[in-house]
């Protein structure tokens, strides 16, 4: 079936990347865009960094160059509701549900929803008392930036990168810092626990308190329904001080509008730190459905390298994989796919510049090949079988690029 | 004129930054055996080109993949908008030079706001 009318649905990175890929691919139709979000979309890694330190503003988030004409029509600040995959009645037609009642019909669909991110369950649940705070779009890095004030103290709950991004802008803005994990190494999930140990222990340099294997059993408020934040229960009994909290504990894909679309979800949880919820895609971003591609945080593309299905929460993925997609959409499913680069991601804390590619998984061996753990600036490479799967450079960029390039040439499975 | 480095301090395929000038300079050796110098910092984010990925007359953002042309300091791609100056090159006596160019930087908004 040719394309006509093709509907983005996410209005962010990766729904851009699509938007962008599909005209740059000869798209000459109808092009909708729907985004829950009211702005134009804006880049999130800024979010917990130079923009939550107040160094960069609103305006330098924007991922349009100026002039940037997509010939396309948006509708923004209204969350999709639905799909409707047509398959009662309209049989070669999507459409997609909006929240104020718009029906938009399109020929194809491209799933770019993203993320959003976790909260903690139950009696413990974020959101109800002020202090609290999760960090994914721009309105959230707002509110906790207005709370990052010197002396006060922050506990961030959950050490992976976000959170261990706003710990080091918070010491950077004069705040007292703890970060809570439940595990018992910090940033194991992404790194393993001997190198996610050394990135601990660089926090440690900068003063931040890192408790591990610490469950968090409630946030404790001043008021009977909650009130403001002040501290924050840990599973031992301990009681940490706390005058704002960020839950960092991960995110979970956004992918609830879908429930019943007939659009096939995975069912979580992670396997080997890898996570399978979100979308699920063949290796060119094919969802189960002809006609509808899925991209980004949301999606769990198949990684043949892997044998399975793999959701990225990295931005290079997002940026990368919707050229794929929109030649899958666009040649309904027979374009070739090229083979999945090692995701990739980086972050920044207390000016070290962090980076980390490929998959690594418990029982990988990592040797520190370039540079010292001491200095704080190493680069790190994890073998599996002796074949190098990932690496991870600390301030080690020149190094790491040619790495990263090596890994790409071999199979990381 | 300012002084960066022996010539042989520099082979094919390498980088060189130059950090005692403002913002600082990257100086390439090509494969092809010629010299260029672009500024150091990426416009799209804090990131120093030195440590790019060289290809041809190309150097590859080592942060977000945005690719500048050595030649006219052209990006090839998003995410950075804007291109890199270029500087004059100048070997003397076995020694690289860098004339650097009167216009001003496109530095990215963060290390704008560090300099000013
Ligand atoms: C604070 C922060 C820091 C980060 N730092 C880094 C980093 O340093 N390095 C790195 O590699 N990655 C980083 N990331 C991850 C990176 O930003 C994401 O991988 C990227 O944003 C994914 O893009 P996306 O378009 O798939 O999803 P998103 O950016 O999440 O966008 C999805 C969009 O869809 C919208 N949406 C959701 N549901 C609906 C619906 N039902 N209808 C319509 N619209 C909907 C959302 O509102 C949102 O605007 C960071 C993320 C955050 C939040
Ligand atoms: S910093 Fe160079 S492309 Fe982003």
């Amino acid at each position: 079936m040719s394309m006509r009318s093709i509907a983005v649905v996410g209005a962010s990175l990766a729904g851009l990347h699509a938007a962008r890929a599909l005209r740059d691919q000869g798209f000459g139709g109808t092009l909708t865009i729907i985004g829950a979000e009211p702005h134009r979309p804006y880049d999130r890694p800024p979010l917990s960094k130079e923009f939550l330190a107040g160094r960069i503003g609103q305006d330098d988030l924007a991922l349009e160059p100026e002039g940037e004409d997509l010939d396309a029509e948006w509708l923004l600040g209204v969350p999709a509701t639905g799909l409707d995959t047509g398959r009662d009645g309209h049989r070669d037609k999507h459409s997609v549900l909006l929240a104020d009642g718009t029906r938009v019909s399109a020929d194809g669909v491209v799933i770019a929803t993203g993320a959003a991110a976790a909260t903690l369950p139950g009696n413990a649940a974020s959101g109800g008392t002020a202090g609290v705070h999760t960090l994914r779009s721009v309105d959230d890095a707002l509110a906790l930036r207005a709370e990052l004030l010197p002396g006060r103290r922050l506990v961030v709950i959950g050490a992976g990168f976000i959170g261990a991004e706003v710990a080091s802008t918070a010491r950077e803005l004069g705040l007292d810092v703890t970060i809570v994990e439940t595990a018992p190494a910090p940033f194991a999930r992404a790194l393993g626990p001997e190198m996610g140990a050394v990135l601990g222990s660089m926090h440690e340099d900068r003063g931040v308190r890192v408790l591990c294997g610490s469950a968090v059993q409630a946030l404790i408020g001043t008021g009977p329904d909650g009130g403001r934040v002040d501290g924050v229960l840990l599973g031992d009994g301990r009681r940490l001080p706390a005058d704002v909290v960020l839950v960092g504990i991960g995110a979970r894909p956004a992918v609830g509008w879908l429930e019943g679309s007939g659009v096939a979800l995975g069912e979580g949880p992670a396997r080997d730190g890898v996570p399978a919820d979100g979308v699920l895609c063949d290796a060119g971003g094919a969802t189960n459905v002809p006609g509808v591609v899925a991209v980004g945080d949301c999606a769990a593309w198949f990684d043949p390298s892997l044998g399975r299905h793999h959701r990225v929460e990295h931005w290079t993925g997002a940026v990368q994989r919707p050229t794929a997609a929109a030649a899958t959409l666009l040649s309904g499913g027979t374009a070739a796919t090229p083979p999945p680069a090692p995701p990739y991601l980086w972050s920044d804390q207390y000016g070290m510049r962090i980076q980390f590619a490929g998959h690594t998984r418990p029982g990988d061996t990592v040797t520190v090949e370039q540079g010292d753990v001491a200095e704080r600036s190493f680069l790190a490479v994890y073998r599996r079988e002796d074949r190098p799967v990932a690496v991870l450079g600390v301030d080690q960029v020149r190094q790491f690029t040619r790495w990263r390039r090596t890994l790409s040439t071999v199979s990381t499975g | 004129m300012i002084p960066a480095c022996p010539l042989a301090a520099l082979p094919r395929g390498e980088a060189f930054r130059l950090d005692t000038v403002e913002p600082p300079i990257a100086i390439f050796h090509t494969d092809d055996g010629e010299l260029y110098a672009i500024d150091d910092t990426c416009t799209h984010q804090d990131a120093s080109l030195a440590d790019g990925w060289l290809e041809g007359c190309e150097v590859e953002c080592p942060l977000h993949a945005s690719r500048f042309d050595l030649r006219t300091g052209k990006v090839d791609a998003l995410p950075a908008k804007l291109p890199v100056r270029t500087h004059g090159v100048v070997v003397e006596d076995d020694t690289i030079y860098v004339v650097p160019s009167d216009l001003p930087p496109n530095l990215p908004p963060g290390a704008r706001a560090k300099t000013a």
